[in-house]
């Protein structure tokens, strides 16, 4: 019976065991040898960390590196702002039907694929775009205007893509928030403001984080949207990482930039969840 | 005196129902107010009127004299005890108790000896660093009640705050709750569907049913002088006939019922021979005896047999079925007398007109 027990364990723990180790561990570790080595001459290799002293010393890479994270978190930030009143008007103002039409329509965007959503920014927002039709319509511009190609146009398009991973778990933390919880806060002399700071948002605090660590997560490894909506100036981590690989076939500076990346998404998702005093155990599970 | 809290003709509807039909009533200062009634009768729509998370369709509200109904819920002096209590589970004991003093923008040392003080009187002194969800249920109730008597409200609402809580501990919560609001000092008003709650803890009762209220009196007068057949058969338990009217003298009146047996009652308003009514006896009212002899005082007499004993310790009933058929529940009392009572056993019952009320019937 115990045999029979621990056969049925190691049945149930081989696919992710597989998962685990062929899609992550040895991948990674593999990457991690390449981002080590250095070329010599053809086939001849050394160890080093020559690719990590070239990303960090080279301005460019660094400062992608360092803008890369900062836009992410402001595509996070900005996200949360937008998709907070709208997941509390899903989960705790509408009612019945409405809650899951509204639903639905957050969720409706993805089933289409993210390139073809981003293709709709781009026919809204170029020089020949609706917007810009608009605006000379209405007489508010006398040129095209154009309007993709930088910061802002990149950043609607992150915040767009991240809006339903951050609606769903606040709905879902939202709603599991009594009504007569938020009453008692106004009803002891509690106004608007006090009871989102004290009551709702403290409530809330498990879905905020769940939800900014996944839209972190998709914004700092977004290829798409900063590439399709960025300018020149807008360059993304991603896209470095995607140049060293397959433009400039050069492995090891590509292995260490996504070393680098890895790294850094572990250190800001730790540092969120000690600024919030929360384990990560609490927050996924 | 100003009552604390006057309600005059409020009206309450929500689309074509009516929740809230004319209700007028005042509570005076320092009184133990109920509003009794069944699930859906509209007691909870009055209670948040009067806390401001509902405004009436028309009527008025006062609170120590002056309306409230432009005020706010957060500015209204009255505070309310939620069903499920509705503590704040992300805040300690102590941030619970204190938050409306916070809201009042209290000097934090001096909330904190507001929050002591409040806790010593609940009787769990030393509590407040702990979390809502490592106390007890009755404790809980304790900790909702100080957090809105900290603020010193003029009128204190309680929303079946005992529903949640098992049957024992509910028996305790009931003293207590009567001893604190005597500790404070304060106005109850208390909205429950549960009548020993209202029966033992106030001085004033409102029976409401389908957005009325059918009576307004202490717990005496519902019990014994019931004014509609819906209170005698809310309150406690009723045995019931219908029929004609024989004769009426009086208050004293002569029934005859559907089944043909002539009763003597008491008329519970004006009434004529020949009107349709209903009469109703309380099983406890109803004398259980194994002779006619015995019985030779009551106006009302009967013949039966026992079909069932329902024991129930003190509130033990015997169910007794008379000649014509019909089923009556009396009380069994506990005297050691009908020890042996058995199903099938013969018995006689009695019972006075003056125990046996009658109103006037709708058909």
């Amino acid at each position: 019976m115990r045999s029979h027990a621990r056969i049925g364990f190691i049945l149930l723990l081989t696919p992710l065991v597989l998962w685990l180790g062929l899609l992550i561990v040895i991948p990674h570790i593999d990457m991690f040898l390449i981002s080590i080595r250095e070329r010599i001459s053809f086939g001849v290799y050394e160890t080093s960390l020559a690719q990590y002293e070239k990303a960090l010393t080279e301005p460019l890479y660094l400062r992608t590196f360092w803008r890369t994270a900062v836009m992410s978190v402001l595509a996070t930030a900005i996200t949360l702002v937008i998709a907070f009143p709208v997941s509390y008007y899903i989960a705790k103002m509408a009612k019945g039907r409405l809650q899951q039409v509204l639903f639905m329509l957050c969720l409706i965007p993805f089933y289409v694929s993210e390139l073809v959503r981003t293709f709709g920014w781009m026919i809204l927002l170029r020089e020949t775009g609706l917007v810009s039709t608009l605006l000379q319509w209405a007489g508010l511009a006398d040129q095209p205007v154009e309007m993709l190609y930088n910061d802002a146009a990149m950043m609607v398009g992150l915040v767009y893509t991240s809006m339903l991973f951050m609606v769903v778990p606040l709905v879902t933390t939202l709603e599991s928030l009594d009504d007569s919880v938020i009453e008692a806060g106004y009803d002891l002399g509690g106004n608007g403001v006090s009871v989102l700071r004290e009551i709702i948002i403290p409530h809330a605090m498990p879905g905020i984080v769940s939800g900014c660590i996944v839209v972190f997560m998709l914004s700092l490894g977004n290829y798409l949207t900063p590439t399709m909506l960025g300018g020149k100036d807008s360059l993304w981590f991603t896209e470095m990482i995607y140049n060293q690989f397959i433009v400039r076939s050069n492995w090891e500076l590509g292995a260490a930039f996504g070393f680098m990346l890895l790294v850094l998404s572990s250190v800001i998702v730790w540092g969120m969840l000690r600024l919030t005093g929360r384990t990560l155990q609490e927050t996924m599970g | 005196m100003t009552p604390d809290l006057e309600c005059t003709d409020l009206v309450k509807r929500f689309g074509e129902t009516t929740a809230v039909d004319n209700v007028s009533f005042s509570v005076p200062p320092g009184s133990f107010f109920s509003i009794l009634g069944p699930s859906g009768c509209g007691k909870t729509t009055i209670m948040r009127m009067i806390a401001g998370f509902l405004d009436p369709t028309s009527g008025d509200i006062r609170i120590k004299g002056g309306s409230v109904l432009d005020t706010p819920p957060n500015k209204r002096p009255v505070n309310m005890v939620f069903q499920h209590l509705a503590l704040f589970p992300m805040m300690t004991i102590a941030e619970n108790i204190g938050y409306g003093l916070r809201r009042q923008k209290m000097p934090k040392d001096q909330i904190a000896r507001k929050v002591d003080e409040a806790l010593d009187r609940i009787g769990l002194p030393g509590i407040g660093g702990r979390k809502v969800d490592e106390l007890s249920g009755g404790q809980k109730q304790r900790v909702a009640i100080a957090r809105c008597m900290v603020l010193e409200p003029d009128v204190l609402l309680l929303d079946e705050p005992l529903g949640a809580l098992d049957l024992k501990l509910r028996e305790h919560m009931k003293v207590e709750l009567k001893a604190l609001q005597a500790a404070f000092d304060t106005t109850f008003v208390y909205i429950t569907h549960d009548q020993s709650e209202a029966l033992v803890m106030s001085d004033q009762i409102a029976v409401m049913n389908a957005g009325r209220f059918e009576q307004v009196g202490t717990g005496q007068d519902l019990y014994y002088r019931p004014d509609t057949p819906f209170v005698a058969g809310f309150i406690g338990e009723a045995n019931r006939w219908k029929g004609r009217i024989d004769r009426v003298e009086g208050k004293a009146l002569q029934m005859r019922t559907d089944s043909g047996l002539a009763m003597q009652a008491t008329a519970a308003g004006p009434m004529t021979t020949g009107d349709t009514a209903e009469i109703f006896v309380r099983p406890e009212s109803i004398r259980l005896a194994a002779s006619a002899e015995a019985l030779a005082a009551f106006d009302n007499q009967l013949q039966g047999t026992v079909t069932s004993i329902l024991f129930n310790g003190a509130a033990s009933r015997v169910l007794v079925q008379d000649d014509v058929g019909e089923t009556l529940e009396v009380t069994l009392p506990q005297s050691g007398e009908f020890a042996a009572l058995k199903r099938g056993d013969t018995v006689h019952v009695g019972w006075g007109a003056a125990q046996a009320t009658c109103f006037k019937g709708a058909a």
